[in-house]
């Protein structure tokens, strides 16, 4: 069962002067898999990793996500997908400053329409699933770089999203808090998680069981 | 599984945009601002006139509206003789809608003299005021007899020397009781005191007047300097009907002599309290509104720059464009809401003070306090409505790369 297929697809921002940001490419994920997109910056890991998440569409070929082509899906489609198969972790983490953790988590199935006592129950168990039990009621800003990452992480799960999109999630963080937030990401992908993750560090892209990298918009691997 | 559909539910909207102005109390209290003084102005306005209009009708009793009087307008040359016919009071009474009707006039001091009645020793002799005053008079300012009677038109139609005395004046010239016949000189002539009366709904002057039988008046000392007045009593609502007839019932030929006042007319009394003033202040707390609702406008724009991040972010969480529209539209009207809330209070509290401090009894209409959150909503909505459509196209890759 695959997650993930792209054919030819590729992606040239308009101009003036336009940009070809991705090279048509070929990608297969299945179910379960753990993949690294490694490349240095301006490289296209960005624009790939926004056509997976359908915050963009591509210019040219076809994306199935969990088998259904993305392409013919009108955008109110497209958003219900994000809602109920994609969960987000972002670089900058993209917490709300002024809500508690538990808050924070809750908005992953907001528009799914889930009432609020099963997302604050589940928005809970997802916490402490990511070992901050203890901090559920905290404001990001008394968490550590470390918590933010993994409180946004809570948020990505606690909608049992069929997959996992990383945007470099250590890029803001030291290397020993950056690995208790892989390690993380391990467990989760050992609980049968598909993950999705871009990296600029070789080091870190290693960890997967699968490593493909972009250089200049070309994918490879 | 293509039932899966992105949607939020209506408490959640809410609870959403409640959180998203709690984020930021000062900048929400400054916001408040204009819109509670809009609103406040709105409901002080419409409050402060209600109170005013209601006091008026309270003070416009059925007394004052059933009264007419009718003056004589001095003539240029003196050859014309008096306004008023000797059958005055027979002439008003005829007409349909009077109760009661009289002329009168003050006696010149000078002719009737002074008045003295059963001198006690030490007693003041200061100058007393004679009214001539036509038995029509005397029942028309709705006296309350102490004593004895009025004079009616027997004693009027044969000159007979009678005085009725106001309870005070009474007391000053030794008037006690009547049942020894007391008498009081009006420059010398005796006259008959026939009642005491003990007050009057109208024309409280009287009481402080001895009242002589007008045509008794006239044999005595002739036709007044002063020229005389008329006051007649009116059925209710036969006032302003009365008026436009009396000038031509009192003399056809010539009714240009008279000047005839009749009671305001109580609607168009409430009316100009409502225009002038109130229509200003009014137009003023418009403005108010409009500022008030050009702040939220601006608040939530600001909000919407500063919250692109937030805005990608439930993007990416499936949010779509019309429930980021929903929320920050909720926002403001949220905004506007409790802006009204807070503005109908204020309002409410400076209507009540206002009407305390002059003693008049608070009035408001019911819709004036429930339309101001309502109002102060609108305002919301409408100042969200361009913020909110920003909001709703803002591109999620571009906010969240931030
Ligand atoms: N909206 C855009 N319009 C035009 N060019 C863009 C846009 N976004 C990204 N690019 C360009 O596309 C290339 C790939 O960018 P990106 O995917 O963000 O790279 P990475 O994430 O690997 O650093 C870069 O050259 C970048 O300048
Ligand atoms: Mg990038």
């Amino acid at each position: 069962m695959t997650v993930i297929e792209l054919h030819g697809v590729g992606l040239t921002y308009p101009g003036p002067p336009p940009v070809p940001a991705l090279q048509p490419c070929e990608l297969t994920v299945r179910r379960g898999e753990y993949v690294t997109i490694t490349g240095p910056s301006g490289s296209g890991k960005s624009t790939l990793l926004n056509l997976l998440g359908l915050l963009d569409r591509p210019t040219e070929g076809r994306y199935l996500l969990d088998g259904v082509d993305t392409a013919p899906l009108p955008e109110r489609e497209r958003t219900a997908l994000r809602a109920y198969r994609i969960g987000f972790v972002f670089q900058s983490f993209h917490l709300l400053p002024h809500r508690s953790a538990t808050e924070n988590v809750t908005l992953s199935q907001l528009y799914r329409g889930t009432g609020a006592r099963t997302r604050r129950r589940e928005a809970q168990a997802a916490l402490e699933r990511v070992g901050l039990g203890h901090r559920k009621d905290a404001l990001p800003s008394r968490l550590s770089g470390g918590e933010r990452q993994r409180v946004a992480i809570a948020r990505a799960l606690a909608g049992e999203p069929s997959l996992l999109l990383c945007d470099e999630p250590t890029g803001n963080l030291d290397s020993a808090t950056a690995d208790t937030v892989l390690e993380l990401i391990d467990t989760l992908h050992r609980d049968g998680m598909t993950v999705l993750m871009i990296t600029h560090d070789t080091g870190i892209a290693s960890r997967a069981g699968r490593v493909v990298s972009i250089k200049d918009g070309v994918l490879t691997g | 599984m293509t039932a899966d559909r992105s949607r939020i539910r209506v408490a959640d909207l809410l609870a959403e945009a409640l959180a998203g102005i709690l984020q930021r109390p000062g900048r929400t209290v400054l916001t408040l601002l204009g819109t509670v003084l809009g609103v406040g102005a709105f409901v002080a306005v419409l409050g402060l006139t209600a109170s005013a209009t209601g006091q008026i009708s309270q003070r416009f009793t059925e007394l004052a509206a059933t009264e007419v009087t009718v003056e004589e307008i001095p003539a240029a040359d003196s050859s014309t003789g008096p306004a008023f016919p000797a059958d005055a009071d027979q002439r008003i009474e005829q007409l349909n809608g009077v109760r009661n009707a009289g002329v009168y006039w003050t006696v010149d001091a000078n002719k009737a003299g002074p008045v003295t009645g059963v001198p006690l020793p030490g007693a003041p002799t200061g100058a007393q005021s004679v009214l001539a005053a036509s038995p029509g008079l005397l029942r028309a300012i709705r006296p309350t007899v102490r004593e004895g009677r009025l004079f009616d038109e027997g004693h009027e139609r044969s000159g007979d020397h009678v005085v009725v005395l106001g309870g005070a004046v009474a007391a000053r010239l030794g008037v006690t009781q009547l049942a020894h016949r007391p008498a009081v000189f009006i420059d010398g002539t005796a006259f008959t005191v026939v009642g005491i009366i003990a007050d009057v709904q109208r024309r409280p002057e009287s009481l402080l007047d001895v009242i002589v039988p007008s045509h008794t008046a006239s044999v005595l000392w002739g036709t007044p300097k002063q020229p005389p007045k008329m006051l007649i009593e009116t059925r209710l609502g036969a006032a302003r009907v009365i008026g436009s007839q009396a000038a031509l019932a009192l003399r056809a030929e010539a009714p240009e002599r008279f000047r005839v006042q009749t009671p305001p007319d109580p609607r168009a009394l409430r009316d100009g309290v409502g225009t002038d003033l109130a229509a200003l202040f009014l137009a003023l707390a418009g403005v108010c509104l409009a500022i008030g609702a050009v702040g939220i406008a601006n608040t939530t724009l600001v909000a919407v720059m500063e919250r692109s991040p937030e805005i990608g972010l439930r993007r990416a969480l499936g949010a779509r464009p019309r429930h980021i529209a929903a929320q920050f539209l909720s926002e403001s009207a949220l905004l506007g809401t409790v802006g009204g809330l807070l503005g109908a209070g204020l309002g409410t509290a400076v209507v009540v003070l206002a009407a305390i401090s002059r003693e008049w009894t608070p009035v408001m209409a019911p819709w004036t306090v429930a339309g101001a959150p309502l109002a102060g909503l609108t305002a919301g909505l409408l100042a969200g409505l361009y913020p909110a459509l920003r909001a709703a196209r803002v591109e999620p890759v571009e906010a969240l790369r931030r």
